[in-house]
């Protein structure tokens, strides 16, 4: 099918400025595929089924919409307790006096670029491999432009137990820069590690991760997407789940004018886990805020299971979408699907669109799926006010209480208590101000 | 203590109107109980004085220890010292009911200029409050009400109470539900708090919960209104022979 002319001159007009960074052969070759891929599918406009809910413009267009920049210097760091490997990006460029040394026991960190030099590279069976696989049967131009031109980044090899997560910290500096990163990860058979990812990143932030975990491997993932108001980002993560493995990705938003995280999880080995949660609150009062979670789980192995939990808190004419679908090919028997998304609407001008999906070809399985929409509980919130609680940190508490199902689902009891805490603190900050 | 003065209510949302002119003084240190009929008006009064949206004033005042409470939003009420035990305590899962009610007590005593209470002394507190209503740990951590018996939501209630230390307490139908053990649990822990500062107002439909929590006064609401007011006596005798003989010596 041809690209509308439209969609065409927009293609262009965005990818005209661009160069692809040059490394191995290798390399070059998957990003000049990729390039392909954007321009037979075209970038994204609203017209496009996949983003009829969110309007990519501010996405696609050739300039990154201006962001004041954001420090938060009137709280601590998060996961500041956390004993981490901190890896620093600034406006999407790595900043080696800002990181830690990149060496630990269990992993093989090394920048993107190197990674895309080298002639022989396991880099090279994940990047641009585990996208393109996700880019059937929906495209994510996005994605591919990320691939075919991302910067900077990190390529992570985990060859045992990591015992301390990977902070990848970014920070914002310039009011316009437009970013765009690309992580690959690798978990060897039966390794385990853990990334944590946070901060405003840039203006506009393109940032695409792929992870392939290979059998009996464990990748756990917690990031939160902050105040920075004027954020435009697109996320993407792409993997790809060996047998006996896990994978869990949790996110927290607050704020941001346009921010759309997809996660393509494809479970391929037998008995496999892949959880992916988020808890995002906004408020429109200020500044726009839009906040969509695009979920595609395949499910192509036995008695595999995954999980969707999915909670948006909406005021002052904000808005969140959520798209996830659930596709059990053939054969996948004994799978266990879930997925359930709701937002809670704390007056009448948020709103929340839902498009939940399941596709199913094996007989014996069981998914289930669930979305609402629903105001406060009025009663609960005079139960509390009736004992003094005032109407402001009661309206919190029952927040808190509404998004704990998606904050549940963070296994480490550490970092899900320091995500809670920021939680927390984000409910006082937006109350006072 | 507690001066009710010709209150007037509707629902906000129709034209109905519900109470109809309630004048009620309830003393410090005194136990006031309201009896009547389904319908009478008896709930709506202890939501009116709680501050639960969904009524509107159309005459009357009421005032707690001379400040004007219907003036005030619900938690300022409950600062001031009110306390409303519900007759269906509502169940607020996801909050646990330790945090659920530190929050209460830090809030109430913000709202009096008072330093908030440490971890450590409200656990103390709370552990021993729900001893004595036979309140175990588990039950504290679960979330507020959440899959609780109607005998443990009630106890609840009574515990809150106990850690609240309100002046002037509402119990709305505190009996119904109840088995006779509960009861009298209940019961007990509501006479532990009796004392020359405090006032209650017990509403029920039965004689038999005021056997456990002796009143002072009795007061017979039908139709809106207080229609008659006595001693205990005035209990025994609906109790004996029904609402019939009292509402028709009234009209």
């Amino acid at each position: 099918m041809a690209v509308p002319h439209a969609k065409l001159d927009l293609t262009e007009a965005r990818l005209s400025g661009m160069a692809r960074p040059q490394g191995a052969a290798w390399a070059n070759e998957a990003r000049l595929l990729a390039e392909a891929r954007v321009r037979s599918a075209g970038l994204p406009t609203r017209r496009d089924e996949y983003w009829k809910f969110t309007d990519p413009a501010s996405l696609t267009q050739v300039d990154a919409p201006r962001a004041a920049t954001f420090d938060a210097l009137d709280e601590a760091p998060l996961f500041d307790g956390i004993d981490r490997l901190k890896v620093v990006f600034v406006d999407g460029v790595f900043d080696a006096d800002a990181s830690d040394d990149l060496t630990m026991e269990g992993v093989e960190i090394e920048r993107l670029s190197a990674a895309l030099s080298k002639d022989i590279h396991w880099a090279r069976d994940i990047y641009g491999v585990l996208e393109t696989r996700g880019q059937d049967p929906v495209k994510r131009p996005l994605a591919a432009m990320n691939t075919a031109f991302a910067t900077d980044g990190l390529a992570i090899r985990a060859t045992g137990k990591v015992t301390r997560p990977i902070s990848l910290i970014y920070l914002h500096g310039s009011e316009s820069s437009d970013a765009i990163l690309h992580h690959v990860v690798k978990v060897e058979e039966g390794a385990e590690l853990t990334v944590l990812e946070n901060g405003p990143a840039a203006a506009r932030f393109n940032k695409c991760m792929e992870i392939a975990v290979a059998d009996g491997g464990a990748f756990h993932h917690v990031r939160a997407q902050g105040r920075d108001h004027e954020r435009r980002a697109i996320t993407h993560m792409f993997s790809q789940i060996g047998a006996g493995a896990t994978y869990k990705s949790f996110t927290l938003t607050a704020n941001g004018t346009l921010t759309r995280n997809e996660n393509i999880m494809e479970i391929i080995g037998d008995n496999a886990v892949a959880h992916v949660a988020g808890a995002a609150m906004g408020d429109a009062k200020h500044n726009a805020f839009h906040h969509d979670d695009t979920v595609f789980i395949t499910h192509d192995a036995l008695a595999c299971e995954s999980r969707q939990v999915f909670k948006k808190v909406l005021r002052n004419g904000a808005r969140g979408v959520f798209q996830g679908k659930i596709l059990v090919k053939a054969g996948a028997q004994k799978t266990d699907g879930y997925q359930i998304s709701q937002a809670l609407l704390l007056d009448d001008d948020a709103s929340f669109q839902a498009k939940p999906e399941l596709e199913i070809y094996a007989d014996d399985v069981i998914c289930s799926h669930g979305s609402t929409t629903g105001a406060i509980d009025d009663e609960a919130l005079f139960y509390l006010r009736s004992r003094g609680v005032p109407e402001g940190p009661a309206t919190d508490l029952l927040v808190l209480a509404f998004l704990a199902e998606a904050i549940d689902e963070i296994e480490d009891e550490r970092l899900r208590a320091d995500i809670l805490g920021r939680l927390e603190s984000w409910l006082v900050r937006r109350r006072n101000g | 203590m507690l001066e009710i003065k010709n209150l007037h209510v509707k629902l906000e949302d129709e034209d109905k109107q519900i109470l109809k002119g309630v004048d009620l003084t309830v003393g410090a240190g005194q136990v006031h109980a309201i009896m009547g009929p389904n319908g009478s008006g008896k709930s709506t009064l202890s939501y009116v004085l709680a501050g639960r949206g969904g009524y509107e004033v159309t005459a009357g005042s009421a005032t707690l220890e001379g400040a004007d409470i219907l003036a005030m939003e619900a938690e300022e009420r409950a600062a001031a010292g009110l306390f409303l035990a519900f007759q269906y305590p509502v169940e607020i899962p996801g909050v646990g009911n330790m945090t659920f009610l530190r929050t209460a007590l830090n809030g109430q005593r913000k709202a009096r200029g008072e330093d908030e209470i440490s971890a450590g002394d409200f656990l103390k507190l709370i552990r021993a409050k729900a001893k004595t209503l036979q309140i175990d740990a588990e039950m504290l951590k679960r979330p507020v009400n959440v899959g609780f018996s109607g005998g443990e939501k009630k106890r609840n209630e009574i515990l809150q109470m106990a850690m609240l230390e309100p002046k002037m307490c509402i119990l709305d139908e505190t009996d119904s539900g109840l088995d006779v053990d509960a009861m009298k649990l209940v019961s007990e822990g509501v006479n532990a708090l009796r004392d020359e500062g405090r006032a209650f107002l017990v509403i029920t439909h039965y004689q038999r919960l005021l056997d456990h929590i002796k009143p002072d006064v009795v007061h017979i609401m039908a139709d809106g209104r207080i229609v008659k007011t006595g001693g205990p006596e005035l209990a025994l005798e609906v109790e004996n022979n029904g609402y019939a003989d009292i509402l028709a010596e009234v009209v």
